[in-house]
């Protein structure tokens, strides 16, 4: 018998009824909670006079919504009237039944895929569930991660476990050395334009190969967390002693002996060397360059050097179509040369890129630089509490507010501009989040993605740049 | 849960690929912690001219007449005809329930998100996968003729056309009989309590980390 892929150990681990049409009932050990697709999970239990299972498997914080500017003033003081009461209604749902939550002005209160990592909530070899799609982050511990709708939420809440199909085994592997300036970020853009946007539906991809391996646990989420860009609910990646260290100490994780033993039978949550993928994927990280989305989908990507395609040499019909219509929402002309795309503002944050590793890739190519005049507003948006304090206790915010950019406090912000961070119409923006899609950072807003180094050497210069060329500077 | 057995009604075409969640409902509609009344607000950004606020009677406000929706011919439309991977991006429910909060009842496209694809069912809407090529005949069919229905059939998965032609797709059993039925499916999985339970008591013992509480 072939062996297990991780994906089939989660798996196997998790079932707690297999029916015969396929379809399973599997445990979830965790659950994060946020204030947008919570609210009708929290009124269906009631309306139904349902009791949540395991109310300690829950963690909430809210993070769509929140202002990132000064907020001590706390929830009364959001302005806009509909996301305060988003706010307050997952208060008053978690105190009502008894759920953890960081609430906004906890140090510990951050974007939920940011925060339950950095609590040892997210643990190698559990499941983690979110009502949010960027839940396969978590994946980068060698758990199985995946966004769930809000049905589910409540489906999860009264019962402690989903009902669930299989799904199939894809192996993204990247092997060899990243060059100097290439970044984990450039790595999952890359291969998203290799595979598309629907390239991993139906599957669980793990991603493996010696690049991999040695980008570090934060690099790794960054990897995982655009796994649903590709088509992939989840993302996954083998635990490793980087991924074991990496949970000593926090505090939701094992402590003391109990540490030890978890340790022990984390070192199993790898794929056996004869495990079959469904698909397999082989990419060499030599030729992975630093990379630009250029339209609407995270699929429009080209390196930095690169030039917007042109809808006439694109093949087939309905690429060129969607080709014309995104150049056309993006303001850009076929053939122009990325480097030439001026920008309005700049974002770095989100789930994706607002860690620490993050920001001090950041804070190294704005330091002692200034952004450019042209700009309109360049931010940085930690992705926690405790990352910002952490990146203050080194000096970084400093760094960027001396370079003319804004230090705020975290949340989401400009990732979806829920709240008042947004771009306003035919506003370009370099931005280290991960959807492009049209409106996604404000109405008629045009987004590109890059990666913090990508987007703080774009702040400087006010146009793409790339980073490996300032970095020699 | 609503239920689905057999639904007649008019098609309307969206020809675009990759239909994101953020263009089914844009964010600002999010806000709701509700679950009704984002029809109006179904595909905003393509429906209106302008930028479209929660809360806002839509009723006055300047629609895009290139949008296909907005064409008369597709007024009251209960199928919609889409592309391939429609519904990508977020998990965002507020994607079906304004789906369904507009009217429509079944999506038909050659291949959708996955995330998506688990919602609609969990609100009694349809998501049907055809072939690329038969897809792209019903795309043709529908703008050739004004009026064009087409009829879902789930207890015999079939799609039929106006001239009769059958295109037969496939369901889970176990989906097909929740819609069928409009079954509760937390109700369901509580009948298994007893194997909820004993799976928690022998994970205990193999993981017992997984069981420490998280706690303030
Ligand atoms: S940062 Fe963006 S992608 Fe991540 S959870 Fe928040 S809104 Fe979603």
């Amino acid at each position: 018998m072939a062996g297990k892929t991780l994906y089939d150990k989660l798996w196997d681990a998790h079932l707690v009824r297999q029916n015969e049409d396929g379809s399973a009932l599997i445990y979830i050990d965790r659950q994060i909670l946020h204030e947008v697709t919570s609210p009708q999970a929290f009124e269906g239990l009631r309306l139904a006079g349902r009791k949540p299972w395991r109310i300690d498997a829950n963690l909430a914080t809210p993070d769509h919504n929140v202002p990132t500017t000064e907020r001590s003033g706390g929830v009364d003081q959001i302005v806009d009237p509909v996301s305060r009461i988003q706010v307050k209604t997952l208060d008053a749902n978690c105190d009502d039944f008894g759920i953890v939550e960081f609430k906004m002005n906890d140090s510990r209160q951050g974007i939920v895929h940011v925060v339950g990592p950095e609590q040892g909530m997210t643990l190698p070899g559990s499941t983690v569930v979110c009502g949010d799609s960027h839940t396969s982050t978590h994946g980068a511990f060698g758990a199985l991660a995946h966004g769930i709708g809000t049905s589910e939420v409540e489906h999860v809440l009264a019962t402690q476990c989903l009902i669930a199909k299989k799904m199939k085994n894809m192996l993204v592997r990247v092997d060899g050395e990243l060059g100097a300036g290439v970044t984990a970020k450039d790595v999952v853009l890359h291969i998203i334009g290799v595979i598309g946007t629907a390239g991993g539906t139906g599957c669980a991809i793990e991603f493996g190969g010696s690049a991999i391996r040695s980008l570090s646990v934060e690099g790794r989420m960054t990897i995982c967390n655009m796994a649903i860009e590709a088509g992939a609910r989840v993302g996954l990646v083998a635990v490793d002693d980087k991924t074991i260290d990496y949970f000593r100490g926090r505090p939701f994780a094992p402590q003391g002996d109990s540490f030890e033993q978890a340790a022990a039978a984390w070192k199993d949550l790898v794929s056996d060397e004869d495990a079959v993928f469904d698909r397999v994927v082989e990419i060499r990280a030599e030729e992975i360059k630093p990379q630009v989305t250029w339209g609407t989908s995270p699929e429009m990507v080209v390196a930095v050097d690169g030039t917007v395609p042109n809808p006439e040499r694109a093949g087939d019909q309905v690429k060129a179509d969607g080709i014309r219509r995104a150049l056309k929402y993006m303001g850009l002309e076929a053939d122009q040369k990325i480097t030439d795309i001026r920008l309005d503002r700049v974002f770095i944050g989100s789930c994706t890129n607002s860690r620490i590793e993050d920001l001090r890739a950041a804070a190294e190519v704005v330091k002692g630089r200034k952004v450019a005049a042209t700009l309109k507003q360049a931010l940085v948006v930690p992705g926690s509490g405790l990352v910002k304090a952490q990146a203050e206790a080194e000096g970084l915010d400093e760094i960027f507010i001396e370079a003319g950019l804004e230090w705020r406090e975290p949340g989401c912000s400009m990732c979806l501009a829920m709240n008042p961070d947004k771009l306003g119409p035919g506003e370009h923006c370099a931005s280290t989040s991960n959807r492009n899609f049209e409106g996604r950072q404000g109405f008629g807003g045009r987004t590109h993605l890059v990666s913090p180094a990508m987007a703080a050497a774009a702040a400087i210069a006010g146009h793409f740049v790339d980073v490996r060329e300032m970095m020699n500077q | 849960m609503k239920k689905f057995t057999q639904y007649t009604g008019i098609a309307a075409p969206l020809d675009r690929a990759n239909v994101d969640t953020d263009m089914i409902i844009p964010k600002q509609f999010l806000k709701s912690i509700k679950r009704a009344g984002f029809g109006p607000n179904l595909f905003d950004e393509l429906r209106y001219l302008d930028e479209g606020q929660p809360d806002q009677d839509c009723a006055g406000r300047p629609l895009n007449p290139d949008f296909v929706l907005n064409q008369p011919r597709y007024a009251g439309a209960g199928v919609l005809l889409a592309r391939e991977n429609f519904g990508c991006g977020s998990s965002r429910e507020h994607a079906p329930w304004a789906l369904d909060d507009y009217g429509f009842r079944a999506v038909i496209a050659p291949s959708f998100a996955d995330i998506f694809y688990n919602n609609c069912f969990k609100n009694g809407l349809l998501p049907i996968i055809l072939s690329e090529a038969q897809v792209d005949q019903l795309f043709k069919e529908v703008e050739a003729n004004e009026g064009y229905q087409l009829t879902v059939d789930l207890e015999r998965q079939v799609v039929v056309t106006p001239s009769g032609e059958e295109f037969a797709f496939e369901v889970d059993a176990f989906r097909k009989h929740c819609l069928l039925n409009g079954l509760d499916d937390i109700g369901l999985t509580l009948q298994h309590a007893d194997e909820i339970k004993a799976y928690e008591a022998r994970r205990r013992q193999e993981a017992p980390w997984l069981f420490d509480a998280i706690h303030n």
